[in-house]
């Protein structure tokens, strides 16, 4: 499964917009590429508003990725989570451990104020 | 950086790296860079692990177990490099064919994990399986790290429990339910606020291992609506939550949804308990399918006829070899994993009695799966609930081997209580054991009132409402000629059978239904409440809906508005209890340590009427030294009237400075029939008899009179 990712700089932040399906096949690539981002203090926004599905092995790789950001002081928002990957994270409890926004701009709003 | 050398494989099958594995744990572990794969078999010749891609209708590979692979009676692997989320796994085991000997081996079937920790095949609930299926409930793999933060088992004592029954499904399949994930856990999520409101504190919930709806499914011949394994008494996995409960069951995380649940339940202080089937598997007699156990180690697994058939202690075809050492390990195990893994906080056994049988059928005086289970260290503070009794003609209820430890469900409260308040003659001395706890089936061994989960109705049988408007089953629905489910209801339909426009009738039946939760939760012991009976819920007079997945089972919220006033009752009844560690106590009155006693009255005080034809009964619950030195402890009086006609009680004195308070009256309308705990309306100083309304009863807290 091909994973796309693309970071940009935005008000002293970075957002990453991955594209494609987050599963145990595209996680550990994923992780590769969204690691080097996380500097200390960094703030970082993941756009998912085109990942249309995230499977139990993207979940937990999203979580390790916030708790090793967290480990380097460094913050991580979620934006544009599809309701169906939304849902799945409420009722299997993963949500409450992540920032989670509407949009992009949301997020860059909270981490801001985070 | 991997560290280790034994992160890296050292056989190879084709494409795929291999190492000998590790025999314990039994089923599989993800380990280092691989999963560990273990599996035992006391008279299998040979093992293959066979290996598809999710869903797909042929293998990906089969791996012989090699040689080398084999310790004892166990076959284990580490495979490297698996995308394991991919992955569903099964066993081919070589042995012997020959029934008789109790052998059934076929290696042209691929078997189920007896250890597997998700089941697939059935996640989406009610979706038409492939039948064609080669393999068709498939171990998969999971993950084990949820994150439970500062949770565990929150290890209520068992006197203060409230106990509800319930069904996963049942609870919020309904579209009244008003929630996004119907009939699931996250279902039961959703609904925690009405939980809480209610105040129970414990779920009970009916079997959640992994069964099949499918299993001996058929549309019903009168509507021909499909009709299910649904109540899912029949386990195929003993270690996978039901993946068709869980909204992400398709998704794979019906093990993350799962604990998700216990952990918001316990959060809001609820505990967890599972109803656990042990005494037979979903494999069915000689005639059934071949899933697992049975092709596995038939032998070991079930208790067999000397001829080589199968003992059907359970009703339902198989019955599992518990006392086997290797069963009995594989029950310790599961249950282990569960306390553990799942921060379950009690089980409730199935047809207990059979764990209590040796291979042989015969009753054992010192079963060793009780024992050891009550000595477990895992599961030192877990409730242990059994049902007393099995289908084989085992009735132990007062003798089932306690250790210390087993509670039982108390048939004979709920067939006394029935009987009482239906108006049978002779109860009011059996009355007298049940309300305090059963002393004359508990009052020995060391056991004391928390060893009897009282209850009045459960999943089999009517439902609290259907009690008193029926008073025979009506099962037509079942598809067997109204011949299934049992005869003995003790029920009463106040009149008119089934639902009637009488205005009367219904005040009787909302009565009679006070009557019997005032009572539940006045009693010494451990109440336990069918879902939906705090609400009327109705089965239309069917006793045994195993079947319907349907209005029969489903639970109307739109009673919470019709009803409210027997929701209002049942939560201040609850709270009544909470109030008063009186009605909590883990003592029988007035032995050993109990500071309280229990005396009994009739009509008139101190003097309770025992005679054969008597249908009144009060009780005051008082501690020894109420009202002296300072003790301002509240006393509790209960006044039960039976009788069809209305009946003065004499009440009897108090302590100096205390006064009578009503608590409760059934025979009053709403919102009078019941008051919040504290909030008790003072009768006047004058009273010196209460006069309780036919089929009606009332509860008096007698205590200082609070400075206004």
């Amino acid at each position: 499964m091909s994973i796309e990712v693309e970071a940009f700089p935005r008000d002293g932040m970075t957002v990453v917009v991955v594209r494609g399906e987050i599963d145990g096949s595209s996680a550990p690539s994923l992780q590769e590429k969204i690691l080097p981002l996380l500097q200390d203090g960094s703030a970082l926004v993941l756009d998912l508003g085109t990942v249309s599905y995230m499977s139990s092995a993207g979940l937990r790789m999203l979580l390790l990725l916030y708790r090793q950001a967290a480990a380097h002081n460094g913050r991580v928002a979620l934006a544009g989570l599809a309701e169906s990957i939304r849902d799945t994270m409420e009722v299997t409890g993963f949500l409450k451990f992540f920032t989670v926004a509407n949009s992009v701009e949301e997020a860059l709003t909270t981490l801001r104020q985070g | 950086m991997d560290t280790r050398i034994d992160f890296y494989p050292t056989h190879q099958h084709g494409a795929y790296k291999l190492r000998p594995g590790r025999a314990f744990p039994f089923g599989t572990t993800l380990v280092p860079g691989g999963v560990n794969f273990s599996i035992s078999s006391g008279h299998a010749t040979a093992c293959t692990l066979v290996l598809f891609e999710k869903g797909a209708p042929e293998p990906l590979v089969e791996i012989p177990f090699p040689d080398a692979f084999r310790i004892g009676n166990v076959w284990c692997m580490v495979i490297f490099d698996l995308d394991f989320e991919r992955i569903e796994y099964g066993y081919r085991m070589d042995g012997p064919w020959d029934p008789a000997a109790g052998h059934r081996f076929d290696k042209t079937k691929i078997l189920l994990d007896p250890y597997a920790k998700a089941i697939g095949g059935r996640t989406l609930w009610g979706k038409p399986p492939d039948w064609n299926d080669i393999y068709p409930q498939r171990a998969r793999l999971v993950f084990e790290d949820f994150d439970w933060e500062d949770d565990r088992p929150l290890e209520t004592p068992l006197a203060d429990l409230v106990i509800y029954e319930m069904h996963t499904r049942s609870f919020t399949a309904h579209p009244s339910a008003g929630v996004k994930h119907p009939g699931t856990y996250a279902g039961i999520m959703a609904k925690i606020p009405y939980l809480k409101e209610l105040g129970v504190n414990c779920v009970e919930l009916m079997p959640i291992f992994e069964f099949d709806e499918f299993e001996n499914s058929r549309p019903n011949p009168l509507s021909g609506e499909m009709m299910y394994n649904y109540w899912g008494y029949s386990t195929v996995g003993f270690f996978a939550p039901k993946a068709g409960f869980a909204a992400t069951g398709p998704f794979g995380m019906e093990v993350d949804e799962f604990k998700n649940l216990v952990k918001e339940l316990h959060r809001n202080g609820i505990e967890v308990m599972l109803d656990v089937v042990f005494n037979h598997t979903a494999e069915g007699n000689e005639r059934g399918p071949t899933l697992s156990f049975r092709g596995i180690d038939n032998q070991t697994f079930y208790m067999l006829t000397p001829e080589g058939y199968y003992y059907n202690f359970s009703g339902c075809g198989n019955t599992l070899n518990c006392n086997s050492p290797v069963v009995r390990n594989m029950v310790l195990d599961c249950l282990r994993y569960w306390a553990a893994e799942y921060h379950i906080d009690g089980f409730r056994f199935d047809l207990a009695s059979i764990l209590g049988r040796a291979p042989n059928g015969a009753p054992l005086p010192n079963p060793p799966l009780l024992e050891s289970l009550a000595f477990d260290p895992v599961l030192a503070n877990c409730k242990l609930i059994a049902e007393a009794w099995d289908a084989g003609g085992l009735y132990q209820v007062g003798s089932f081997p306690a250790y210390g430890r087993w509670a039982e469900w108390n048939g004979k409260y709920r067939d006394d209580i029935r009987r009482f308040l239906k108006g049978d003659d002779g109860m009011v001395p059996v009355m007298a054991e049940r309300i305090q706890g059963s002393p004359d089936l508990y009052g020995w061994n060391e056991r004391g009132p928390t060893a009897s989960i009282n209850f009045i109705t459960c999943h089999d049988g009517f439902t609290l409402y259907d009690l008193f408007a029926y008073n025979d089953k009506h099962n037509e629905a079942n598809g067997e000629q109204n011949r299934d489910g049992g005869n003995d209801d003790h029920s009463w339909n106040c009149g008119v059978e089934g639902e009637t426009d009488d205005a009367q009738i219904n005040a009787l039946r909302r009565r009679m239904i006070k009557n019997a939760l005032a009572i539940l939760l006045m009693s010494h012991g451990i109440p336990m409440i069918l879902m939906g009976d705090e609400l009327g819920r109705t089965q239309r007079g069917n006793n045994n809906t195993y079947c319907h997945d349907n209005e029969l089972n489903w639970l109307d919220w739109t009673l919470r508005e019709r009803n409210n006033e027997l929701f209002n009752f049942t939560r201040q009844m609850i709270a009544l209890r909470k109030a008063h560690p009186l009605l909590r106590a883990g003592e029988f009155f007035g032995r050993n340590g109990s500071p309280a006693d229990i005396i009994w009255h009739g009509t008139q005080a101190w003097k309770a009427d025992w005679s054969e034809d008597s249908r009144a009964l009060a009780f005051m619950l008082r501690e020894r030294d109420a009202g002296q030195g300072g003790n301002t402890t509240p006393v509790l009086y209960m006044a039960i009237n039976s009788f069809w006609d209305a009946l003065p009680f004499e009440l009897p004195h108090l302590p100096i400075g205390y006064h009578w308070h009503l608590f409760a009256n059934t025979s009053l309308p709403a919102p009078d029939d019941i008051q919040e705990p504290g909030q008790e309306v003072l009768l006047d100083e004058n009273v010196r008899s209460f006069l309780v309304g036919g089929r009606a009863l009332a509860i008096l807290v007698g205590r200082p009179q609070s400075q206004t």
